[in-house]
């Protein structure tokens, strides 16, 4: 059983790989369609000052995304 | 007007049998759709090639703005369409309807994708969503200088061998290439449609469940929509497609022979493969994304990092707890001081000008021995009011609004709605509404608009 760690979770500048999506709907196309698929390589890049958004680097574009989005967005730890 | 006799209108229909009139002079002037990504300078590519020869309003029935416009090339014309900016063509949103139904159902001749150079890999989505709805495609990859910059390579050759379809480098801010786009337009509009191979060959479940009902989706089409494209958008489960089809066909293809069987049949066992991976649908956008990946990985070669080491430290700074909102309080502050301030000296010249030239036409009404009421409504009303509005309005918008657009053009603002967000969040707002407020000090009937 591969251990998993929701993406707002995962430490700044640590990288990691998409395991999963818990996401339905428009929000998972929308987060398909930015390239956020299985096995992407996400690196967390900074936050904002209250925490809430963080900004992602995702195929090479700097992407800021609500913990409730991020928190859905499961890593392979 | 062209000589070839009264103008045509070609009544284009888009979802909900509400029409675009898209204007043609004639008809054998082209449609050209311009789509592509937000913020890749499509408006700077449009306004490059039509000038002022052009009209803005509203798609219909829609709050999303609409431009057309038009441009003469080797003596044949061409009516451009400007599509709103979109990541996807899966219809999430209402722009992404629209630029879905049009590029689908619009039936333009050709659709010029314009692509941001810096970042290409997320902008091959909507340029292979496109190939797989549009007949004649045209890739135009804007922002070369921007990429120069972040040493960023793009080879463009590559790009039109692995897509096949013609690619065009430009840098429209500089008008440079946009030559070379009307031509591979013109190329492009002169071959018309043919038959080319799918530009993404998706999971083999996916292809056999296509395989299974494109043959009844082809026969109920009459060709007259890509029925591969149908087909995968029936798989797919899209809802919203359904109504606009049969808005388009005028019947419901699922009440055509053969193609509900064919469908329920294909779904069946397309979910059976699926069991316990991903679903349909993700494989489908993950079919998209992979290829994306792999021809960005051919065609871009990145000297540096995409996102450098500096660029890290200077947003860790401007966005961090500590000082991320003392420096963006200081640097709005100082914008409002400098337009208060600055605005003073020039507001109180041209008020004295404007002024001064007021009594200058009184007395000329006077001695024109023109009646009393006259006077009063054009010298006391009119110029009056319009002599205030100019002084006090005039200085801090010429001050305030340059002073914005530097900040943009730095690249802070985008940071100033990050930081922001959790606030607005709050009030069930977006972060980008902070920007509209602080436009909104000046002048507030444009920021309503945009709300």
């Amino acid at each position: 059983m591969e251990r998993e760690i929701p993406l707002n979770r995962l430490p700044v500048g640590k990288k990691a790989n998409v395991s999963r999506l818990r996401l339905g709907g428009t929000e998972r196309r929308r987060m398909l369609d930015l390239g956020i698929v299985g096995g992407t390589e996400i690196e967390p890049l900074y936050k904002s000052p209250t925490g809430n958004p963080a900004a992602y680097l995702i195929r090479g574009a700097v992407i800021a995304l609500r913990t409730d989005t991020s928190s859905a967005i499961l890593m392979k730890a | 007007m062209s000589a070839a006799g009264a103008p045509a209108d070609s009544a284009v229909p888009v979802g909900h049998c509400v029409t675009l009139m898209v204007e043609k002079k004639s008809a054998e002037e082209r449609v050209v759709a311009l789509a592509g990504n937000p913020n890749v300078g499509k408006s700077t590519v449009f306004n490059g090639l039509t000038g002022l020869n052009q009209h803005t309003g509203n798609w219909p029935g829609k709050t999303v703005a609409n431009a057309q416009g038009g441009y003469r090339y080797k003596g044949k014309d061409y009516v451009l369409v400007d599509i709103p900016g979109t990541y996807s063509l899966m219809a999430n949103s209402e722009e992404e309807e629209i630029a879905r139904d049009f590029i689908c159902f619009g039936e333009p001749d050709v659709t010029v994708v314009v692509a941001d150079a810096t970042c290409l890999e997320r902008n091959l989505n909507l340029v292979l969503q496109t190939m797989e709805i549009s007949k004649q495609v045209v890739l135009c990859v804007n922002l070369l200088d921007e990429a120069k910059k972040k040493k960023i390579r793009v080879g463009l050759d590559v790009l039109s061998e692995r897509l096949g379809i013609p690619v065009v480098g430009t840098c429209a801010r500089s008008g440079k290439g946009l030559k070379n786009l009307m031509e591979a337009v013109a190329e492009s509009a002169r071959q018309g449609a043919g038959t080319k191979p799918p530009p993404v060959v998706y999971d083999p479940s996916v292809e056999r469940a296509v395989a299974a009902l494109q043959p009844a989706v082809e026969a109920a089409l009459c060709g007259k929509l890509n029925s591969r494209w149908v087909s995968l958008r029936l798989l797919d489960g899209e809802t919203g497609i359904l109504n606009t089809l049969e808005n388009y066909l005028g019947f419901d293809i699922l009440s055509r022979a053969g193609v509900a069987e064919s469908l329920a049949a294909a779904k069946e066992n397309l979910e059976k493969e699926c069991d316990g991976g991903d679903s349909p649908r993700d494989r489908i956008v993950t079919g998209i994304v992979e290829l994306c990946e792999k021809i960005a990985g051919e065609a871009v070669v990145c000297e540096g990092s995409g996102y450098s080491e500096r660029d890290r430290k200077i947003d860790r700074i401007l966005t961090s707890r500590a000082t991320g909102i003392p420096i963006m309080i200081l640097l709005l502050c100082g914008v409002f001081w400098l337009t208060v301030e600055g605005a003073n000296y020039p507001s109180e010249l041209i008020a004295d000008g404007l002024f001064r030239l007021e009594d200058l036409l009184a007395a000329l009404f006077t001695a024109a021995g023109a009646p009393l009421w006259l006077k009063g409504l054009l010298v006391d009303g009119g110029y009056r009011t319009l002599a205030w509005v100019v002084s006090v309005m005039l200085p801090p918008m010429a001050i305030f609004f340059p002073l914005f657009t530097l900040l943009e053009d730095l690249g802070y603002l985008p940071r100033v709605a990050f930081n922001m967000d959790d606030f607005f969040r709050r009030a069930h707002a977006h972060g980008k509404q902070s920007l509209t407020m602080c436009m909104g000090c000046m002048i507030l009937q444009p920021v309503i608009f945009s709300t």
